[in-house]
């Protein structure tokens, strides 16, 4: 079963760049770990991070369809930071890696506690046998 | 250049033969499949450009024996000592045209080992493909939409927990064996579901799992050819694939069996299929496959959908509720029970499951119980099923088959 966890941050709050470089060395350290174990327990579909929200773009087509672009989405109070896409035997174990992600540690090395949203992918047809 | 099919055949069948010699003269499991697996990819490289081995099987053995070799030198060298395995390497590497130590019942050993109950069932299903299908991690990454360095991760902690509970690399005892087998089969069963169930266009490059599944288990028949359990699963397969051509529409939709041009299904491997069946029923035990395998061969034989024998299907239903009860059996038999008595009587016994949390979120749950309400003139409760199923199913086809379902009903 293929799930795709996706970690969401406050937009106003994400200091990260602002962290005192012993935090951001943990922070980093830890998300390289898990990475690094979700792989070696033949886990890992992928996992992405995202650029910070000031280079996103909202796009829209014009009138002719050619691309008109706007500045980011000002009003939007979370934003995707991050994903795992990862193959496991039981929605549990999946939901189990998102609750170390949530954890990972922020400034202080306390857990961020980060909402971390959990969603099946469609991953081809069900079994139609018993 | 590419292997031809013949040889790559061959190659396939030879791997968990020459994954037996390995193991059994260096006396590591692990090491010995990752070897052969080193030696697989070699021959697909070498044998198109200089062509096949006089000896293929002999090829393959000296191959992965040099690997060993080579990986325990480094290991001495690594430890500065010789150790017991490098000493055995050593003397192997002299015995290499000998073959005395071939032994029949490898294959099935394999089986055994790569289905191992300590293992999750994907990793089963990955080791047992690669030690005992011959496949490369990269056909079985593929196969499973899952990068090759996490599928070869994937086999290689499955070894280590293999190794780690110690059992021995030898054909488990006749009791041992009727108590593991089931795992065995439910592993071949699992290969060939992922298969049928994936085979639909948007997927074609990837490997035919449902072929793979009925090979290995065509093999696993040779090698326990009186096992009525083991000929039941591969009738089952043939009796399912062979609907395979009909059961998706050009757009890829799924084709429900009532609605599937039957002049598609594959007569051969009917049949066949059937004459698995017969010759399974006859040895009077009857087990889980074989009941499916039966309800599988009710359908096959009717020529037009309304032409089956359904009084039948709700028979050999009830039989499975006893010999392996389960809530996808009780929803099975609920479908078969509103076909013979009513969809009253359908959503009648499906209330047994209403409570059942190992299906209660269940797509299928949700959906047959829209087909009835459909049925009795329900069309509230039908809409809202359908749509409750909508959201439940990861399948795209099936969800778009669903929403199309309660788009119809709302208009109607």
């Amino acid at each position: 079963m293929k799930y795709i966890l996706m970690m969401n941050t406050m937009k106003a709050g994400h200091g990260v760049p602002g962290w005192p470089k012993k935090d951001l060395q943990a922070h980093i350290a830890f998300m390289r770990g898990l990475n690094k174990e979700l792989h070696q327990r033949g886990e890992l579909v992928s996992a992405e991070g995202l650029s910070f929200p000031d280079q996103a773009k909202l796009v829209k087509a014009g009138k002719d369809g050619t691309p008109v672009t706007d500045g980011v989405f000002a009003e939007s109070k979370e934003f995707l930071a991050g994903f795992w896409i990862v193959d496991v035997d039981s929605p549990e174990r999946a939901y189990e890696v998102a609750a170390k992600v949530s954890a990972a540690p922020g400034p202080g090395g306390a857990p961020l506690n980060m909402p971390i949203e959990v969603r099946p992918i469609m991953s081809g047809p069900p079994p139609e046998m018993l | 250049m590419n292997l031809d099919a013949t040889s790559e055949t061959l190659l396939r069948h030879l791997a968990p033969q020459v994954v037996g010699v390995i193991t059994r003269r260096f006396r590591d499991f692990a090491s010995a499949e990752d070897a052969v697996q080193e030696a697989m990819i070699a021959a697909f490289t070498q044998w198109p450009k200089e062509g096949i081995p006089e000896n293929p099987r002999g090829w393959l053995i000296q191959v992965a024996s040099r690997r060993m070799l080579d990986q325990a030198r480094s290991e001495i060298a690594r430890r500065e000592r010789e150790t017991a395995v490098a000493a055995e390497a050593e003397s192997a590497a002299f015995t290499l045209e000998i073959e005395a130590d071939m032994d029949p019942d490898d294959t099935l050993i394999l089986l055994f080992t790569c289905c191992h109950p300590a293992l999750t069932t994907s990793s089963a299903i990955a080791l047992t493909l690669r030690a005992v299908g011959g496949l490369t991690t990269a056909e079985i990454g593929n196969a499973f939409l899952v990068p090759e360095a996490t599928m070869a991760q994937r086999i290689s902690r499955a070894k280590q927990t293999i190794k780690a509970s110690g059992v021995p690399f030898r054909l488990p005892s006749p009791h041992e064996r009727m108590e593991r087998l089931p795992a065995v089969l439910h592993v071949l069963y699992l290969i060939f579901n992922e298969g049928y169930a994936s085979s639909i266009g948007v997927h074609l490059q990837r490997l035919d799992l449902a072929r793979e599944a009925i090979r290995l288990t065509r093999n696993t028949k040779s090698l326990l050819p009186d096992n009525p359990e083991v000929t039941g699963l591969l009738a089952l397969m043939l009796l399912t694939d062979a609907r395979r051509a009909a059961r998706t529409g050009p757009d890829e939709e799924l084709i429900p069996l009532d609605r599937q041009d039957r002049t598609l299904w594959d007569r051969g491997e009917i049949s066949e299929g059937l004459e698995l069946l017969t010759t399974a029923l006859s040895k009077g035990s009857v087990g889980l496959y074989q009941l499916q395998a039966a309800i599988a061969a009710v359908h096959d034989e009717a020529e037009k959908a309304e032409d089956t024998d359904w009084p039948q299907i709700l028979a050999l239903y009830e039989l499975l509720k006893r010999v392996a009860p389960s809530p996808m059996v009780t929803l099975n038999h609920a479908i078969a029970a509103a076909v013979v008595q009513g969809p009253a009587k359908g959503l009648e016994l499906l209330r047994a499951l209403d409570s059942d949390p190992r299906i209660a979120g269940h797509y299928r749950f949700d959906s047959v119980r829209a087909h009835l309400f459909e049925q009795i003139g329900d069309r509230e409760a039908a809409i809202q099923h359908y749509r409750m199923a909508a959201r439940r199913t990861t399948s795209i086809p099936e969800r778009n088959y669903l929403m199309t379902q309660a788009a119809r009903l709302t208009e109607e």
